[in-house]
């Protein structure tokens, strides 16, 4: 696997979550992505991000593009050293929120993309990793 | 601070959300609405998000507020332009949008809302003169 681009987003303010919407968009729109499978990685990595900055007190994205073999696909890593999440296959499921969201936006995003994984330790924070092939 | 314009029609209040939201700005569009939806007695709240590329889950659930919040108000909302693509997303996502009325276009969501207005006038004795 290669990694074609590579870039490094803060995420620091709601303004932040909004940039990577656009970064998310302008990639996956660049390597030919249709537009209902733009529309998926762009609303999965506005979850995140927003994850990242209520729960994780910000962090860090990290915005590639990728190329299997033949085929090219937009990954982004969301890393906080926030106070983790002490029960990850709680925290995937619909409705179960800590906050005071729907509670679909972690469990949702995972069936908006085609790889996701989620790791995390209480006391050092979360890392999500989410992946879209064209 | 950034605003989204609510614009009056009569009893009809118009908002068309043409720029990439942050979850500030939703919010306070969310409030706006209430405030002036009890400054103007307005009866209909129309909003249309054909400009909207996404709509994730904080966006969903202000829609679904204004909705919620306008009904207690005693005004009618409907939602407009959904682009296909965020349809099938926000279905993918978990949101149904249930209790949010929507409509295809502008056109046919003002139809709904005069409709449903005529009907609560007639109610009421009203008289409500056609176009």
């Amino acid at each position: 696997m290669t990694i074609l681009k590579s870039e490094n987003v803060a995420i620091k303010s709601q303004n932040d979550v909004v940039l990577i919407r656009q970064k998310t968009r302008a990639w996956a729109a660049e390597i030919g992505m249709s537009l209902v499978d733009q529309t998926k990685i762009v609303t999965a990595a506005s979850e995140i991000a927003r994850n990242t900055l209520v729960y994780g007190g910000g962090g860090e994205a990290m915005v590639e593009i990728l190329e299997n073999e033949s085929r090219r696909g937009v990954r982004l890593t969301f890393e906080d050293n926030g106070p983790g999440i002490p029960d990850t296959s709680l925290a995937l499921k619909d409705g179960y929120t800590t906050g005071n969201g729907l509670g679909m936006g972690l469990s949702g995003s995972k069936r908006l993309v085609n790889e996701f994984e989620l790791f995390s330790k209480v006391g050092n924070g979360t890392r999500v990793v989410i992946a879209r092939w064209k | 601070m950034d605003r989204i314009p609510i614009l009056q029609m009569s009893s009809f209040l118009l908002v068309t959300i043409q720029v990439d939201m942050h979850d500030e700005l939703a919010m306070t569009l969310q409030s706006d609405l209430t405030s002036k939806i009890t400054q103007t007695g307005a009866k209909a709240v129309l909003i249309d998000i054909s400009g909207l590329d996404m709509v994730d889950s904080f966006i969903g659930r202000m829609l679904g507020n204004i909705s919620a919040m306008s009904r207690v108000l005693d005004a009618e909302t409907v939602v407009v332009g959904i682009q296909p693509a965020v349809a099938i997303t926000l279905v993918e996502l978990g949101l149904t949008l249930a209790g949010v009325r929507t409509a295809l276009n502008v056109e046919k969501g003002m139809n709904m809302l005069r409709k449903s207005l005529g009907e609560t006038d007639s109610e009421l004795g009203y008289d409500h003169p056609e176009e």
